[in-house]
């Protein structure tokens, strides 16, 4: 099994006319991603890698049957990008742009607490269930099909992290990538329940960073709710405070919280071990398995 | 983005908050002629953007001339924090008898902004939230509507602002927050607020600070900005527009994403090294951007030794490939041992297009910081 998409999920681009939409869009397709429909205004009628495009996500919602998006729209445009497939409606919005503004991710996450859509990131690389369906931007040769789910903050992370599994032979379920934004749709919390309650998955790889407190109420969740064992990874130990690394998360305030000391040590006041390397994190996943 | 107080006092005052009478100086003539126009006392402030300006030494009172003079002299040029002091703001001293603080902030874990309103203001006000966080009164404000009038008042008599003057801090509330959203404000505050003798209500400082992300929106904010980089390398990160920070180890570090570089740091850590620098190339980097990056960090004299870390999603290894290469070709010599890990998308492109005799190659992210830990080591030897 899997969490959020399988191979039924039928995907909408938005944004498929741009070089990184048809780039992904190909990419999907040769992974065996159902691709039904683009969307991008005034673009009705064209095709793009033999995918038929709509002006508007409803109207590729509605013909093609889509119940999923991802979106490849610049960051100026993506925030009402989003809210038009919270409006279409889709089950699952996945957002790859990076760096949109921060206010418009609020009104958006305003929006999403009154609908029923699951969105992932933004400023994420996708999920993958192996060998069923990718959706987004993660190279899918380097997953396999297995019983460890993961969630993560940062894109490239998770590829190292997966790829130290899967040269084990240790496979996963799903891969989640939640984003390195200040505002995010789907949550540590949300991905960790959704493996929980997933019979398939044996083991959950929960990778953070620096900044925020999401990995400490996290911990929280895992104490109180999982039976379902999890291995931790945190970056970001050497960053000095007051330094934005990149991530508009990463940022440590110096006051103590959102360090990687204190998450290391909230996870393992919930019994996750953290990795003081990704080939550690593989190790505990190991002697889980 | 950061603006400096001066910008920051503009934006205010443009939107009819009250500050005191100021003029902006870099000579110490210019601050002499200032104080003279404006009286005295006045306070001179350093623009540079970091905090506890007053702690440390960067925020003077004149009541004469030449106390004026001397404080300009101390101030303008001085080292602060490791920022030059080049401008000074030249204020009218406010007789005050209360000092209050109010801000617009986004609260991440909740996803919404929130105005805080205290009367303990003047002071470190992370230290009040730290210590006494009851002392701040908040109110969280939905992004669709914006923040009510009643909310703005509520917010004000929560944290017991004086009755007589409660309408006009509510008012500086409200068109605080008009303002964090029409300039895609990231933090908007003002501490102090001053209330004087006379019970008018004054802005003594003011601090905006920008989301870089919607600076495309804010193209007069985005002239505002003022490159303020603590040494030439991160002057050099900003025209090249990396993410970079420099750190005070000899293992310079480039790589592809956020997560996976500050992983790259932490390894050198752990492998007994340390990192000279956090550099993200960012996604779908071309082939001159990774030329930029091996330049940036062949610039640091502190480098001894440079691990490349690239997992290719977004960014392809061809392309790395391609750049790591233009960056080495030019020299005779390489002038620091360079490691390369490839992975992921096109990785197997790329190793095919590296030229290995001016690399080396390693397969695992783990033999490649060890590697580069022990060509820093072995410099030092």
């Amino acid at each position: 099994m899997s969490v959020f998409v399988d191979d039924d999920t039928r995907v909408v681009v938005q944004g498929i006319t741009g070089g990184e939409g048809k780039f992904h869009t190909e990419q999907m397709l040769a992974y065996g991603t159902n691709v039904v429909a683009g969307a991008v205004p005034g673009k009705g009628g064209q095709e793009v890698a033999g995918v038929p495009v709509y002006d508007t996500v409803s109207e590729a919602a509605r013909e093609e049957d889509a119940d999923a998006s991802v979106v490849f729209v610049p960051p100026a445009f993506a925030g009402d990008a989003v809210f038009e497939a919270l409006d279409s409606p889709v089950d699952l919005v996945v957002a790859i742009t990076e760096g949109i503004p921060t206010q418009d991710m609020a009104k958006v996450n305003k929006r999403l607490s009154e609908v029923d859509t699951r969105l992932l990131g933004p400023n994420c690389p996708g999920i993958i269930t192996p060998g069923e369906a990718k959706l987004g931007i993660l190279p899918g040769n380097i997953f396999e099909s297995g019983d460890v789910g993961l969630v993560s903050r940062s894109g490239t992370l998770t590829y190292q992290v997966v790829s130290n599994l899967t040269e084990r032979g240790i496979g996963q379920t799903t891969a989640i990538g939640i984003g390195g934004d200040p505002i995010i749709g789907t949550s540590f919390v949300d991905a960790l329940d959704a493996f929980e309650s997933d019979p398939d998955t044996e083991a959950v790889v929960m990778c953070g960073e620096i900044g925020g407190e999401d990995e400490e109420q996290a911990a929280q969740f895992i104490a109180g709710n999982m039976d379902t064992p999890v291995a931790g990874f945190i970056a970001g130990r050497t960053a000095p405070p007051g330094k934005r690394m990149g991530h508009a998360g990463a940022i440590v305030s110096g006051s103590g919280t959102g360090t990687a000391e204190s998450k290391i040590s909230a996870l393992n006041d919930a019994g996750v071990p953290v990795g003081d390397t990704p080939n550690e994190v593989a190790d505990h996943i190991e002697d889980f398995l | 983005m950061k603006l400096h107080e001066y910008q920051a006092k503009e934006v205010f005052a443009d939107a009819g908050i009250p500050t005191p009478d100021s003029r902006l100086a870099s000579t110490v003539e210019e601050v002499v002629d200032a104080v003279a126009e404006i009286g005295y006392p006045a306070a001179i402030k350093a623009q540079v953007h970091v905090g506890g300006r007053g702690k440390a030494g960067g925020i003077k009172i004149a009541t004469s001339e030449a106390e004026a003079r001397e404080a300009a002299e101390d101030i303008l040029g001085m080292d602060l924090k490791g920022y030059t002091v080049e401008k000074v703001l030249v204020e009218a001293g406010v007789d005050f008898e209360n000092e209050l603080y109010v801000g617009i902030t986004m609260d991440r874990g909740e996803g919404e902004p929130v105005a805080m309103v205290s009367t303990e203001g003047g002071v470190d006000i992370e230290e009040v939230a730290a210590e006494t966080p009851e002392a701040i009164a908040r109110e969280h404000v939905d992004p669709a509507f914006g923040l009510h009038p009643y909310q703005a008042r509520k917010v004000v008599y929560e944290a017991g602002i004086p009755r007589d003057v409660a309408g006009d801090v509510a008012s500086i509330v409200s068109t605080l927050y008009d303002l964090y959203e029409a300039k895609d404000a990231a933090d908007i505050e003002i501490n102090p607020v001053m209330i004087t003798a006379d019970r008018e209500v004054v802005a003594a400082d003011a601090v905006m600070n920008i989301d870089e992300d919607a600076l495309f929106r804010q193209p007069e904010l985005a002239e505002m900005e003022e490159e303020a980089a603590e040494d030439d390398l991160e002057a050099k990160a900003n025209e090249y527009g990396f993410d970079y920070v420099r750190l005070s180890g000899n293992v310079g570090i480039i790589g592809n994403g956020a997560g996976l570089v500050m992983t790259t740091l932490d390894l050198v850590d752990h492998y007994g090294g340390s990192p000279a620098n956090f550099l993200d190339i960012g996604g779908g980097a071309k082939a001159e951007r990774v030329a930029n990056a091996l330049d940036m960090v062949f610039a640091d004299e502190n480098v001894d030794s440079v691990v490349f870390n690239i997992f290719g999603g977004i960014t392809r290894g061809d392309e790395v490939a391609k750049g790591i290469n233009e960056a080495l070709e030019q020299f005779d010599e390489i002038p620091k041992p360079v490691v390369v890990r490839l992975a992921g998308t096109n990785a197997e492109e790329g190793m095919e297009i590296l030229n290995t005799d001016l690399v080396q190659v390693e397969s695992t992210l783990e033999d490649a910081v060890q590697r580069a830990v022990a060509n820093a080591e072995e410099v030092n030897q």
